[in-house]
């Protein structure tokens, strides 16, 4: 190929100018004629057997339309989820965790639903939850889930979800010079999508119609249409560009209940959650990892002997594949002769959690990266060092008959370290940590899409893929861009709307690049194609003697533009060419993930942090972030997904942890008491460096990049921090109070 | 019970009936149409909802609808004329400052106000001006730089 001309420029995002005039249409901004007003009714607590639900006093306020309760529903309730079908379109009987909706007020306005949601009169008991690990594993714990809507039957009369056992060697009988054993904890985190959620629904001349700032358009209309017996083709769903989603945003939360309201109400409904409500419906799984490693006196793991308890939510939602993903790969990108890995989802009575950046990934990494330092200080080892002695070369496994190493990864941590400084002297007070992330791309899931050349030269994509900010818009009129020969401004990238794009996987694994960019490359060469059997035809050649590159078409040393050629060949009345492209990554059902990852996503970040020892305060002074993404198509969007994602993870590694009362509340529900890091929490210098060797599966040798950015910052932040004052945390996050203590801990020793 | 207001919104003067309790923000988002202030947090922490009144960058979700009575109210949406952007929203493109875009238009007001009382102001300034508005897809530093290049000022780390 031909020095690209789109490929690799950091072009401006598609939709940009929409963003910065207030012009961009998320949907809380639309308004739909005649539309009711949905508020939810909950109990102020977690569990609760609900006795009766009075709606009396609620119905008498003016303007109500319907309130809708479990009594509203076909028997037995309709239960939905993306794996697990468990959990109920609105409570039944009991609530299991706060902010669990029991009724749905509809009404004329929002103001008037607001009303009699709160005359809904619920006569509850409220019950004994299930708020930590220990809690649900005591054999005297009351179930979280009824064992008759159980699908893992082994577990049906225990609070474990589902138990994963993965690794090779002999992790409980190798033997090795240092052994380390220690327990680290990570906390319950919300998303904050600076959009709330917020769902739409009307009945259409086919069925339904679902609006929803949805990731994956096609696994929520797979499952509305199971929650109402339908088939997907009844079911539409429009999910304009969500404004934020980091996995929050990925799998259904109340739109099967809005289906119901508008084929209840025959009329659109509106549901615009708070930023409360928004906490209350999902969440990132907290974490508790007991891990025991072995290593030689050199520093090279012997074994990797890892058990974590992952505290999910009420109900499954994607938690199972969260633990099982993470857990597969959690020793990270190191050589590990012996592994061990037991993970379980443990039930509780607490938001449901879902996917969030990393899936999973930076709960595991937190432990094993800290095991490493602890064994470089017991080793007498430098820090960087013991990582690079058990970095795989390229194209060596690390997990036995999977994917093997895919990246130049010696060279991201000698970036790392170089950009750090880490060789420099450190200033008084400070420290300096490094860590690897790595984090199995997507397995099996497929990409269909559409790209139609028309008749003027332009061309629209049609793509599942959802831009919620990462920029897929951007990046695949790029590709088009550069595969037919045009400016990306000549290219509309439709999106968002299961009755015009075709079908694709998610929005999610860092996954779209590659495969809806393969996809897409596929759907232009078929354009091509069919126009070298076009110009064939119409000048009488031989299709060989037919070159088709990007823009134009020549044919014995003719040259046509595309427009020139549709133009002649279809003359007055018109017409266009229409490609169709496709990716997919094979299912293997014996495969413990149910499919190779395509890539490894893999990040090293090092960081220098200033504590202070009078406070316990801690200021980042520079986080660096190296990136192995084999192509950056857009170089400026990469960089701003990996800094995004660092400062995200600065809010997990510092500040953030979802508080539960005794009655399984959130206590530091919203923005005031939750704190999420500003422009003054970020570090004061954040770098982000891509190594581009063009050795990715997708399109120009690109991988995936977006969540690489937040896998590794716990750890390297952490690793800082334990230098630079002297510690030794495993809890996060590590707040200032508790490195303090920490600190506090350490002189009172000293002093013995 | 409903109040009558009049402002001046982006130059254009309206008169209406609010329901007393209803904020700002409400009026913008609802009976105005303009949907660009957007809301996220309701209580004054996010930033998502800045627009100014009277000169002064506020959240309007914190203002009731009847305070904004005989007021000057200019949004995202007042900023660009005649299809021209205004040079915080170019900066703001030019140095690659939006992800998803939901905390932009809250984003550029408080910059607006912030250039507005000190037209070129330090790194350090800029981070004070904007402490009250969260973004969550991008690391700050490129909302940062869009504020630096809209002043005028070269980019330093004082």
């Amino acid at each position: 190929m031909t020095d690209p001309r789109w490929i690799g420029r950091s072009t401006q995002r598609a939709g940009g100018t929409a963003r910065v005039t207030g012009a961009q249409r998320y949907i809380a901004d639309l308004s739909l004629e005649n539309a009711l007003h949905v508020k939810l009714v909950s109990l102020d607590c977690a569990h609760a057997r609900i006795r009766s639900i009075d709606t009396g006093a609620a119905e008498e306020v003016d303007g109500v339309r319907c309130i809708f309760t479990a009594a509203d529903l076909p028997r037995p309730v309709p239960r939905f989820g993306p794996t697990y079908a468990d959990r109920p379109v609105i409570a039944d009987g009991e609530t299991r965790f706060f902010g669990e909706p029991v009724a749905a007020v509809v009404a004329e306005t929002e103001d008037a639903a607001e009303l009699a949601a709160s005359l809904v009169r619920v006569d509850a008991e409220e019950l004994p939850a299930i708020l930590s690990i220990d809690a649900a594993l005591d054999p005297a714990a009351p179930l979280v889930q009824d064992p008759a809507i159980r699908r893992e039957k082994r577990y049906a009369h225990t609070n474990i979800l589902d138990e994963w056992h993965f690794g090779w060697g002999d992790a409980a009988h190798a033997e090795a010079a240092c052994v380390i054993e220690n327990d680290y904890t990570f906390p319950m985190v919300t998303h904050f999508a600076i959009e709330p959620h917020a769902f739409l629904a009307a009945p259409d001349a086919n069925g339904v119609t679902v609006w929803s700032p949805i990731q994956h358009p096609f696994v929520l209309q797979r499952v509305v249409a199971d929650s109402l017996g339908w088939p997907v083709a009844k079911v539409r769903i429009v999910a304009p560009d969500p404004g934020g989603g980091f996995g929050g945003k990925g799998w259904p939360k109340f739109e099967p209940l809005m289906a119901f309201l508008a084929l209840r109400t025959g009329r659109p409904v509106r549901l615009v959650l708070t930023l409360e409500q928004t906490f209350q419906a999902a969440r990132r799984t907290s974490a508790r990892v007991h891990i025991r490693s072995g290593f030689d006196p050199e520093g090279r793991i012997v074994f990797q002997d890892i058990n974590s308890d992952f505290m999910i939510g009420a109900y499954a939602d994607v938690g199972p594949r969260v633990v099982s993903k993470a857990s597969y790969a959690a020793c990270g990108p190191y050589l590990t002769p012996h592994a061990r890995v037991t993970a379980r989802a443990v039930l509780s009575h607490t938001t449901p959690s879902t996917a969030f950046r990393g899936f999973g990934t930076p709960q595991a990494s937190w432990a094993v990266e800290s095991q490493l330092n602890e064994a470089a200080a017991r080793l007498g080892l430098d820090r960087v060092e013991i990582r690079r002695r058990n970095l795989p070369a390229k194209g060596e496994a690390f997990i036995p008959n999977d994917t093997p190493s895919d990246g130049e990864w010696a060279q991201a941590l000698a970036k790392a370290a170089e950009a750090i400084g880490w060789d420099r002297p450190l200033p008084a007070g400070r420290g300096r940590g490094v860590s690897f992330g790595l984090k199995s791309s997507s397995t099996a899931s497929a990409s269909f899409v559409l790209a139609r050349l028309h008749h003027d030269g332009s061309a629209s994509v049609l793509s599942g893929t959802s831009d919620m900010g990462q920029g897929a818009r951007t990046v695949l009129a790029q590709i088009a861009a550069e595969e037919l020969g045009m400016p990306p401004d000549r290219i509309a990238v439709v999106m968002g709307d299961t009755s015009v794009v075709p079908f694709d996987s998610s929005t999610s694994a860092s996954r779209s690049t590659v495969f809806m960019g393969n996809a897409l490359v596929k759907a232009c060469r078929d354009i091509r194609r069919q126009l070298a059997r076009m110009a064939a035809e119409l000048l009488g050649a031989a299709e060989d003697a037919v070159s088709v590159e990007p823009g134009r078409v020549s044919v014995n040393g003719r040259e046509l533009t595309y427009p020139e050629l549709l133009k002649a060949y279809f003359g007055p009345p018109r017409g266009e060419v229409i490609g169709v492209g496709e990716e997919r990554n094979r299912f293997i059902a014996d495969h413990p993930l149910g499919g190779k990852p395509a890539f490894w996503e893999l990040m090293c970040a090092a960081a220098e942090v200033e504590v202070d020892s009078e406070t316990g305060m801690p200021q980042i002074h520079k986080i660096v972030l190296v990136s192995d993404i084999g192509k950056a198509l857009n170089p400026a969007q990469v960089e701003a997904q990996d800094e995004g994602a660092a400062v995200m993870g600065i809010g997990h590694t510092l500040m953030e942890q979802l508080i539960l009362d005794d009655h399984g509340r959130i206590r530091n529900l919203g923005s005031i008491d939750y704190r999420v890091p500003t422009v003054e929490d970020a570090a004061l210098e954040l770098h982000s460096i891509l190594i581009e060797n063009g050795d990715g599966p997708g399109p120009y040798g690109a991988k995936g990049a977006g969540e690489g950015g937040i896998l590794a910052i716990a750890a390297a932040i952490g690793s800082a921090i334990n230098q630079a004052a002297g510690i030794s945390l495993r809890d996060l996050p590590l707040t200032p109070e508790r490195i303090w203590e920490a600190i506090l801990e350490k002189e009172v020793h000293a002093a013995l | 019970m409903k109040i009558p207001v009049t402002l001046r919104v982006n130059g254009l003067t309206h008169s209406l009936e609010v329901p007393a309790h209803h904020t700002l923000l409400d009026m913008l988002r609802g009976p105005l149409g303009l949907t660009g202030t957007k809301e996220c947090c309701a209580e004054g922490e996010c930033g998502a909802c800045t627009v100014l009144l009277n000169g002064r960058a506020v959240n309007a979700c914190l203002v009731l609808a009847p305070e904004a009575d005989g007021a000057e109210v200019t949004t995202i949406e007042g900023l660009a004329s005649e299809g021209r952007l205004d040079q915080l929203q170019s900066a703001f493109l030019e140095q690659g400052a939006v992800q998803c875009g939901f905390c932009i238009p809250g984003m550029i007001m408080a910059a607006k106000y912030l250039l507005a009382m000190n037209p070129h102001p330090t790194e350090a300034e800029i981070k004070v001006g904007l402490a009250g508005n969260l973004c969550r897809c991008g690391g700050y530093s490129r909302i940062v730089a869009a504020v630096t290049a809209a002043s005028g000022r070269e980019p330093s780390h004082d």
